[in-house]
């Protein structure tokens, strides 16, 4: 016996017989005996509760727990105890997709709550139900711009996080759409190559803030500009600085889209976190994912549905909008309860704590006279910096102190060399920065 | 008492908090300092609520959800087999959670070495050479297998295979990755025994060809005994063999996808290898291919030289498709899935899965339409009541078992018969709870002829009853704010 089989030998021997058969074997005579598995796994024998416990603690030991001070796409910001002990509940975690409304409205109704979030942070009138992750999210808005134009090319800025150009690239590629760079200008996407750079093929345009270095960038026009050649605009943000920057409808943004992994969810060695994805209601038809609506049973209660289905692929098939189905949903309630937690205010002083430490150990690297900024532009909770001391040093240094700061854009291409990023959340307490400091301090 | 079942922003108070920051450490630096044309002008419409109210809300909801522990959740093609607790602890520890995806490789050796070895678990229970762990999901990793499929034909600077080929009985994501992936759908039609139709299959064949998508065995929970031929056939024709891993459990200790000529494949970790379906995700959908295709496999790659892992990035690769390891912590809980299991036990799941799904297919025969005859793997799907002449549909026979305590069947799929009920017992269950199901749907058949107006009328125990489709559809209210306009227009 095994205790994820109930089945006792009576069990079996019951069941055998009503199927008037002597051995589970004779079920499989439809598959072709050349074809039969024989053997046992090349696996490991099977390990107790406690043995697999043990197993795991061997494994951690090989894992170095540091003190994050890098981000680029992924930040140590701080998870509300509340997230894990809703998230862990059976109801939400073991359940699936919401088929049956009847006895789903739990994930219904977070799905609801989660999109009426992602609304007011973006500004757009409709987000989905969640999509795998940032990068896939902003290969998906690609797409919903070409459907949408009937046009077959992207301009993506070449201030994008190089994983969600490469996720872009690969996407379009197999897809048979074309993309091409705008240029940047002293650490920001450049306007002006915008404007040469737009004609009758461009489907949209797609833009980050803040950028792969950190920066802020300034919108101003693009929408204008883009709106004028029937392209689209998309804006790609890190979902969490939207509740101080500018969002994306104010920035004249058609698509909204980006990661939500700053909303209470762990760094995870990269995963699962989530992707959002929100749009004008115009567009919505062309929008990917599952929609969830807000409508009344037959007794006239309150209750949510997914709806819009005929844009997916159960029903459309091969004319769907994407093949999306399973998506992170249950990654989408971590994001519905961290903003329910931290609220309006919440937010903000996570962005302001950020901002603070950010800011106070950007001036502290600077005048250490070995780091100088090559772009002088406002930034929120990461920043990027050349510096004097070789690259390997630096790491080795802080790594050695227990601290993962000072990464190298370099691990994203040799266009990159030279440039060092340290992200800082509200996490950070002041003797981590000043410890981070008087390392590299010593350092030459 | 308070109504915590309503929406989280109906519960807010201005001035309340949940949350439990530091204190001001740079008091000199704050936000404001950003010019004001970088910030958000438009009010936020988030809630303001205690911790306990946030709690008492989630709970509350959670209470009308539905999942594998409050009952039988027989989800066709969905696999909702138990959880295991371990994995949770497992994935929940500090040591793998906390890690960033750019740390030194030198200080992640723990997690590089799950992901090595699950894949390498993988490769051998699949009977392939290699996999890559990620892809997100189910549908992302048919789309990364497509990928691997076409990369490898236009190395070979053959550019006209653009036609993959797919039984009508395939799931929608089958047709819908092969579109994304720049390449088209060919249907080919199922014979009565709801198998793939040889003659059909041969008439499509062409050097235009790519490959061909199957899932074995197919929606209907039948194995797709000619197996051989048409991977053969494929093969014989230049193309590729795609395996949809959605119903692997069944194969699990009997037969490898490998073994059956399949080039790629995808799985579902989150069906065969127990992950939590998360009310629609994280999944994770490892793509596994034979070692010819091994070097398409994305990008970043996880390698192991000695006893020294490392991540490669190829340039023979077909590009990116992740931000990083797919969902990480999801593979994690599928490793130590596997490591509970071992060898011994993995070999039992696809036997048990399918005399669970036999004993329901004999039970209820009787009752229901069996439209193939014959013994059906990991799954058994009915065409409805045998009885045709009541009003009652397959929608009201799935309405009526939430009544008695149970998840719906998955219904109205596969598309070849218009009553369809799909119903997946996985190894997880006991004879008990499926003796208790089968009294269930006979007492449902019965009603169906007697009182056919109970189940028109089911559910009635459910937290809430049928409900409005089309003027979810209609209305389009997607957010509070939606609601907000509708309540205040409504006057």
């Amino acid at each position: 016996m095994f205790k994820y089989f109930p089945h006792t030998k009576a069990d079996i021997d019951a069941m055998l017989e009503s199927l008037n058969i002597s051995s589970i074997d004779e079920l499989f005579k439809d598959v072709p005996e050349s074809v039969i598995f024989n053997s046992d796994y090349d696996v490991p024998s099977y390990l107790s509760e406690s043995e697999l416990r043990t197993h795991f603690a061997e494994l951690s030991k090989k894992n170095q727990e540091l003190t994050l001070f890098s981000g680029l796409g992924l930040y140590d910001h701080y998870q509300p105890a509340v997230i894990d002990a809703l998230t862990s509940r059976e109801e939400f975690m073991t359940s699936y997709t919401p088929y049956q409304p009847e006895i789903s409205q739990g994930t219904l109704q977070y799905i609801f709550e989660y999109q009426s979030m992602i609304q007011t942070l973006t500004g757009l009138e409709v987000s989905n139900a969640s999509m795998y992750d940032g990068a896939t999210a902003t290969a998906e808005a690609c797409f919903m711009a070409c459907a949408v134009t009937r046009r077959n090319k992207v301009l993506l800025s070449s201030t994008l996080n190089p994983n969600t150009i490469n996720v872009i690239k690969t996407y379009l590629k197999y897809k048979e759409l074309e993309w091409d760079f705008i240029a940047e200008k002293n650490g920001v996407v450049d306007i002006e190559d915008l404007k040469n750079k737009l004609n009758k093929d461009i489907a949209g345009v797609i833009v980050q803030k803040p950028n792969i270095y950190g920066i802020i960038e300034n919108y101003e026009g693009f929408s204008e500009i883009s709106k004028a050649n029937k392209s689209l605009f998309i804006v790609n943000a890190d979902i969490s600085t939207l509740g101080v920057l500018k969002s994306p409808k104010e920035d004249g943004a058609d698509i909204a889209c980006g990661d939500c992994q700053s909303l209470g969810m762990p760094v995870a060695f990269g995963g699962p976190t989530l992707g959002y994805l929100a749009t004008q209601k115009e567009y919505v038809r062309k929008m990917p994912g599952r929609i969830c609506g807000y409508t009344h049973d037959l007794e006239g209660k309150r209750a949510f549905v997914l709806t819009l289905q005929a844009r997916e692929q159960h029903i459309r098939r091969s004319k769907a909008n994407s093949n999306i189905c399973s998506n992170q949903s249950l990654m989408a309630l971590f994001a519905t309860i961290y903003l329910s937690i931290m609220g309006k205010n919440g937010l903000k002083q996570v962005n302001n704590l950020s901002y603070q430490g950010a800011h106070y150990l950007y001036d502290k690297l600077v005048a250490t006279g070995k780091f100088f900024d090559p772009f002088q532009k406002p930034f929120l909770k990461e920043f990027t910096l050349k510096t004097s001391i070789a690259k390997e040093t630096l790491q080795t240094a802080l790594l050695e102190k227990g601290i993962f700061g000072g990464v190298g854009l370099d691990v994203f291409g040799e266009c990159y060399e030279g440039l060092i990023n340290f992200s800082v959340t509200e996490k950070r307490t002041k003797a981590e920065i000043d410890n981070l400091v008087k390392i590299v301090e010593g350092l030459s | 008492m308070i109504n915590y079942n309503k929406m989280i922003f109906e519960l807010s108070n201005p001035g309340r908090i949940g949350y439990s920051l530091p204190k001001e450490r740079f008091p000199e630096y704050n936000i404001m300092q950003i010019e004001t044309q970088y910030l958000r002008k438009d009010e936020l419409l988030l809630p303001e609520v205690s911790e306990l109210d946030v709690l008492r809300h989630f709970t509350n909801i959670s209470n009308k959800n539905f999942g594998v522990e409050n009952g039988f959740y027989p989800l066709g093609s969905c696999t909702m087999k138990y959880n295991p607790k371990i994995n949770e602890e497992m994935a929940g520890l500090k040591a793998f959670r906390n890690l960033h995806p750019l740390q030194p490789a030198y200080t992640t050796q723990g997690a590089l070495e799950v992901y090595y070895n699950l894949q390498q678990y993988l490769s051998e229970i699949s009977g392939l050479h290699e996999f890559s762990l990620n892809p997100y999901a189910g549908a992302h990793g048919e789309l990364v297998g497509l990928m691997v499929i076409k990369a490898y034909h236009e190395d070979r600077g053959d550019f006209k295979r653009k036609k993959i080929i797919i039984p009508d009985s395939a799931h929608g994501t089958n047709p819908a990755s092969t579109t994304v992936c720049g390449m088209e759908a060919v249907e080919i039609v199922s014979n009565e025994r709801g198998r793939v139709d040889l003659e059909s299959l041969k008439a499509v064949l062409s050097d235009e060809i790519a490959g061909m998508m199957l899932t074995n065995p197919n929606t209907l929970g039948i194995f797709e005994n000619d197996i051989c031929e048409i991977t053969k056939l494929v093969h014989e024709a230049g193309g590729l063999m795609y395996y949809d891993g959605a119903n692997l459990n069944a194969l699990l200790g009997k037969v490898r996808p490998g073994d059956m000529g399949f080039d790629v494949m995808h799985i579902n970790l989150h069906k065969t290898f127990s992950t939590p379906h998360g009310g629609g995700g994280p999944g994770s959908g490892p793509v596994g291919v034979t070692e010819e295709l091994t070097k398409y496999l994305p990008n970043p790659k996880i390698k192991k030289h000695e006893n020294y892992y490392y991540v490669e990035n190829s340039k023979d690769a077909l590009g990116q498709i992740s931000s990083y390891f797919g969902n990480y912590l999801v593979a994690l809980r599928a490793y130590a899935y596997i490591r509970t299991l071992g060898k011994e036990n993995l070999r039992l799941v696809g036997p048990y899965a399918t005399l669970n799904a036999n004993y329901i297919s004999n039970a209820l025969k009787t009752a229901y339409d069996l439209p193939i005859s014959g013994y059906c793997m990991h799954e058994v799907v009915f065409n409805g009541l045998i009885n045709k002449d009541t009003e009652v549909k397959t929608l009201d026979i799935a309405k009526r078992l939430l009544d008695f305590g149970m998840h719906a069947p998955t219904i109205y799929f596969p598309l070849l018969f218009p009553q369809s009920i799909m119903i997946e017992p996985t190894e997880t269950e006991s004879k008990e709870t499926i003796d208790d199901f089968i009294n269930v749907m006979h007492k449902i058949a019965i009603e169906a002829k007697e009182q056919p107006e109970i189940l028109k009328q089911a559910p009635t125990t459910t937290p809430i009853r049928r409900t409005d489709e089309v003027f979810a559809a209609k209305m389009m209210i997607f957010s509070y704010k939606d609601y907000l306009e509708y309540i205040n227009n409504r006057g």
